[in-house]
Order: C-alpha cells, then sequence, then structure tokens
C-alpha cells in the first residue's frame, strides 16, 4: 500500500517555488529518503506530510485518505524535529506521554506506555529528568520516543542526527534502522548528508530547486546519476564534460564515472584508458585520492594504498571498464 | 566583578547619589510620618503628638471606602482586559508574519508612551462623540489602554523566546490549538503574564490624569486623595490612605520584579 502520495505538489512562497511539481509515491513500510542541499524543497515537502504546510496546488494522499486541509492534530503521522522541541516545562516522561495525554488516554495507561518507549529507545530510568537535564543525543532519543508512543503510520524525521557528533550519529543511524526494521513504520527522513541517505534508505529522492532530480534505490543513485547535480551531490562521482567524454569514443554529452571505478595503469578488454598530469593527492586510510589533469578536465581516481603514490606533476595512465561510465541527460 | 579599590567612587559623587536617593524617598518616609500626627489642620514640622486615631477615623469613613472600592474593582477589571488583548495581541506579533506587524506592534505600544493628557483628552472627546455617558466602564476604557502596553510588553518578551518548534511539535501529537495553549503556551508565558498584570494592576490603581478625563461623578481612589487635600479638616486621613497605597502597589511591583528574573532563568534552562 502506498503511505504517502503526492500528485503534482507544489508550494510557492510568493514567487520563490519552493516545491514545484512533485510526484512522489512511498510504500508502506520504506525508509524513505528525501536528500538535497538546503533551499532545496525537502523540509517542505516534510512539512508538507506532517501538515504545517499545505500545498499550493497538487494532491496529497496519507494511506489513501486526502491530506489537504487537514491539520497536523488530526493525521496520524509524528515528527521528530531537528531542534527535538522538547517542551521544556514538563519532564522526560510527561514529553513522552503528551500525545497519549491530549488524547483523554488514562494517566496510568499513559505513563506506562511512555516508560515502555524510553525503554525502547534506551533511556529507562529518565523520566523524572528535564529535557535541560540531557546531553544532545539524550534529547534526541526522547523526541524519537515521544513520536513512536503515538503509533503513527509515518515517522516524519526532519535531519534528527544533524546536531550529533560522528560517533553519535553512525550509532544512531544503526539504531533508526533497526528500529525501523522491527516496528515496521514508513519513516520519512530528511538530510543533507549523502552518507547518511545511501547507508540508511531503501529509496532517496534527491532534490535541488523544489524538484526531484531523482528517485531510485542507493545503489541506482549513487552508480547511475541521471544529472550532474546528483552525480555532483551524491557522492564523489567525476562528472565528465561533453568533449572529454566524446574524445574516449563516446557520445558526446556529460557523464560520471566514480573515482573508485579508475585504476592505475592501461590493461584489459572493454577498457577506456586516458593520460593526464597529477595535480593532488591525498591520502585517506584504506586509499590516496589522486586528481590528474587530462584533456580538460579533472578526474580524480582511488589508488589502493597498497600501490605506489604518483607524484605530483607526474604523468600517469588511468583505466576504466567503458560500462563503468555512465551517460547522463541535459546538461543540468 | 572589580574589586580593585582604584575604581572606588570618590566621596563627593557617593554624597551626591545618597542626596539624590534621600530626595526621593524622604518625601515618603514624611507621609508616614504625618499619618500618626496629632495636628489635623496642618503639616507643622516636627509633629506636636502622635496618635493612632487616624486609622480608626479612616475605618469609619466611608468616602473612603467607595473610592478605595471602586480603585479595586477598576485595576482588576482593566488589568483582565488587559491579560487578554496584551497575550493575544503578542502572539500574533511573535508567531506569524504578516502585512503591518511593526505598525501594529508601534501603534500597541503607543498609549503609554503618550503623556496621559493626551489619551485623556481624546477618549473623553471619543466618549462625547459617541454619546457614551461616563461611568464605571468608562474609566475601565481609559485605564485598559495602557494596561494593555503593559500585559503586551511581557509576553511578547517571552513568546519570542517560546520556539515556533515546540508548538508545532504540540500540534504534530495530537494536540488541537485550545489544548496546545493550555498546556504547552500558558505554562511556558505564565510568569511574564503574572509579572505583567501585577504592574498593569499597580498602574491603574494610581493613575490619575487619564480617570480625570473618563470619570463622571465617582472618584478612583487617587483622585478622591487629591480632592481631600483641598479640605483643612481630617487631613492625616489622606497620609493613612496613601500609606496603604504605598504598600498595595509597592508588593505587587516588587512580587512582579521577581518573578520576571526568576522566569529568565526558568526560560534559559530549557535550551
Amino acid at each position: 500500500m502506498t503511505a504517502v502520495l503526492f500528485q503534482q505538489v507544489s508550494r510557492h512562497f510568493g514567487a520563490v517555488r519552493a516545491v514545484d511539481s512533485v510526484d512522489l509515491a512511498i510504500a508502506e513500510g520504506e525508509f524513505f529518503a528525501m536528500l538535497g542541499p538546503s533551499g532545496s524543497g525537502k523540509t517542505t515537502c516534510l512539512r508538507l506530510m506532517a501538515g504545517f504546510e499545505q500545498p499550493t496546488s497538487g494532491h496529497i494522499e496519507i494511506f489513501g485518505e486526502t491530506a489537504e486541509g487537514v491539520p497536523p492534530y488530526r493525521r496520524n503521522v509524528n515528527t521528530v524535529f531537528q531542534d527535538y522541541a522538547l517542551f521544556p516545562h514538563l519532564s522526560i516522561l510527561e514529553n513522552v506521554a503528551y500525545g497519549l495525554m491530549v488524547k483523554g488516554v488514562a494517566k496510568a495507561e499513559r505513563l506506562k506506555a511512555a516508560e515502555e518507549a524510553l525503554a525502547m529507545v534506551k533511556l529507562p530510568g529518565y523520566g523524572t529528568r528535564r529535557p535541560g537535564q540531557l546531553s544532545g543525543g539524550q534529547r534526541q532519543r526522547v523526541a524519537l520516543a515521544r513520536a513512536l508512543v503515538n503509533r503513527p503510520r509515518v515517522l516524519l524525521l526532519d535531519e534528527p542526527l544533524g546536531a550529533l557528533d560522528l560517533k553519535l550519529r553512525e550509532q544512531m543511524q544503526e539504531e533508526l534502522k533497526s528500529l525501523q526494521k522491527s516496528l515496521g513504520i514508513t519513516f520519512v527522513f530528511v538530510t543533507h548528508d549523502q552518507g547518511e541517505a545511501l547507508s540508511m534508505a531503501d529509496r532517496i529522492a534527491v532534490f535541488n530547486d523544489g524538484k526531484i532530480q531523482q528517485l531510485g534505490t542507493p545503489e541506482e543513485v549513487y552508480k547511475r546519476p541521471k544529472t550532474r547535480f546528483v552525480a555532483d551531490f551524491v557522492g564523489s562521482s567525476n562528472v565528465l564534460p561533453p568533449d572529454f567524454v566524446a574524445g574516449l569514443g563516446f557520445s558526446k554529452g556529460y557523464a560520471s564515472l566514480r573515482p573508485e571505478a579508475i585504476t592505475l595503469g592501461e590493461s584489459g578488454p572493454g577498457r577506456k584508458h586516458f593520460t593526464g598530469r597529477v595535480v593532488a593527492a591525498s591520502f585517506l586510510g584504506a586509499a590516496n585520492r589522486v586528481t590528474v589533469e587530462a584533456a580538460g578536465a579533472r578526474v580524480a581516481a582511488m589508488v589502493p594504498a597498497s600501490l605506489a603514490v604518483p607524484a605530483e606533476g607526474e604523468t600517469v595512465t588511468f583505466s576504466f571498464l567503458a560500462d563503468d561510465l555512465h551517460q547522463m541527460d541535459g546538461a543540468q | 566583578m572589580r574589586s580593585d579599590r582604584n575604581n572606588a567612587a570618590p566621596l563627593g559623587l557617593k554624597i551626591a547619589a545618597g542626596a539624590g536617593l534621600a530626595f526621593l524617598h524622604l518625601p515618603i518616609l514624611l507621609i508616614f510620618l504625618y499619618a500618626f500626627t496629632t495636628e489635623e489642620k496642618s503639616y507643622q514640622f516636627p509633629p506636636p503628638g502622635y496618635t493612632l486615631q487616624w486609622f480608626a477615623v479612616t475605618w469609619n469613613r466611608p468616602d473612603v471606602w467607595a473610592a478605595m472600592g471602586l480603585s479595586v474593582r477598576v485595576a482588576a477589571i482593566s488589568t483582565a482586559i488587559a491579560l487578554v488583548l496584551g497575550t493575544l495581541c503578542a502572539a500574533a506579533v511573535s508567531q506569524t508574519k504578516f502585512f503591518g506587524r511593526e505598525t501594529i506592534s508601534l501603534l500597541v505600544i503607543l498609549p503609554i508612551a503618550l503623556p496621559g493628557i493626551i489619551t485623556g483628552i481624546a477618549l473623553r472627546s471619543a466618549f462625547s462623540f459617541a454619546e457614551i455617558p461616563f461611568s464605571f466602564w468608562t474609566i475601565v476604557l481609559g485605564h485598559a489602554t495602557f494596561c494593555v502596553v503593559v500585559v503586551y510588553n511581557n509576553a511578547v518578551a517571552r513568546f519570542r523566546r517560546v520556539s515556533g518548534s515546540l508548538i508545532e511539535a504540540s500540534m504534530d501529537l495530537g494536540a488541537d490549538g485550545f489544548q496546545t495553549f493550555r498546556y504547552i503556551i500558558l505554562p511556558n508565558i505564565g510568569t511574564a503574564l503574572l509579572a505583567g498584570g501585577m504592574l498593569a494592576f499597580a498602574l491603574s490603581f494610581d493613575e490619575v490624569i487619564v480617570t480625570t478625563f473618563t470619570a463622571g461623578q465617582q472618584s478612583t481612589l487617587p483622585i478622591w486623595m487629591l480632592e481631600e487635600l483641598v479640605r483643612p479638616r481630617q487631613r492625616p486621613v489622606t497620609n493613612v490612605v496613601a500609606m496603604v497605597v504605598v504598600l498595595l502597589t509597592f508588593l505587587p511591583i516588587l512580587g512582579a520584579y521577581y518573578l520576571t528574573r526568576d522566569g529568565d532563568q526558568v526560560a534559559g534552562g530549557g535550551k
């Protein structure tokens, strides 16, 4: 079943087209990421789902029911806010129980449910504290528990990991993923971090200028970017200019080529090669990232750390499998 | 912060500051002093003798009770009106963006910046133009004009600190507008409203100028005192009433001061 459906949805703020004719269908139980730079429309799409914004035009359905004009408090959708938005004057337990309280659930029952939700996010016994007494990571878990205790059919997460440090972020990524699997709730996740989107999502919608540039599985988006924007934004693909691509014997047009698909030296059938002068080399641990200038284009390649790193100014030959070069539509 | 001796104020400045404070506060003490004098016709210094009889005399004067009762009722109702309107206005100005928002914010504050005499004359001519007879309610309306400002100023500062996402979070969790106000907004702005309300009450309680223009035959307490000053008999009664008024208005203002100061810490604690 389709959890969230957007049909030609637009949201304009004056002359600004924050969301521009977006079509979207998120399946039930899916972990869906909306990826894009700030101002690309991803957060506005999330707010349209939550009900904080109404579409200027178009049609939105949540589990088959029309969502336009339905206020946030009548939607079976809950949000984890970027700044967590915990109520500072309530204890942690009261924060988590808030949704049940306003729905009129009896006190004993709602406090029990809140305790269970806190245990689920690994914060048992924290109920009596105030939000101000918790760390950023703990507040994030409370925000998650406060949303999940209402058993929403769709959980919206607005850059939930943005304020956490790297280690905590990686840990939370895994926990969110396993939580989503065990609960079977549809998660819609907004992020500007492509690594986060690629590692967590079942499908990704890449946003730019209020439009979806590409919608697909992480592998599709990463390996076969449809547009230059996607190639640039997702991962660190090389975007090759039309002349360079034509020079290698492909049809003229922009193409993407992932750095790890390129190897040092020329060899093998079905491979294309090019020669360039090394302009930069940096050590990344398992590999060195070597950038060469070849025929007017800058191309980065991953050279395994076991091989010798070519020095700057040296001329080297790289090759890649012709199949790995992905030609993109248009000049966007 | 500075314990450096060289930064201590020179003696002359200390004396000047002391004299300034004495000038501000000694007259108030004199008022208290003359509440106990035995001389009822003039204020001679030092008082020829001391007595507590004026407290009993004041207690038994019906005109004191009438004026006091009127003032309390006017202040209470003006404050109540100000609490509702001031909060609504503060919510609109701080939580939403609309055309003319800055202008409205300025227009709301204007009555307190205007001299009371202008507000008074303006209201008086408006009332007579609309043929509204002077009554209890015209006094209340006059007072509400500046009471709203006090409440608004307190509330708007606090509203700005209640982040908009708290309200969205409450809505998201299933609370409608009323529940959100009751459970989220009110607890967060409560102390600011209490402080604003107390200030408004105190302002209304001792207001003279606007009241002179908007009252008919009734006298609020400050008006009654002005009338009393020109009468030669039982002068210390006025002093007794003045003492009570000082205590009645001083305590709420002190309370408001402590509440708002405390509120800063409470509101900051969530960040």
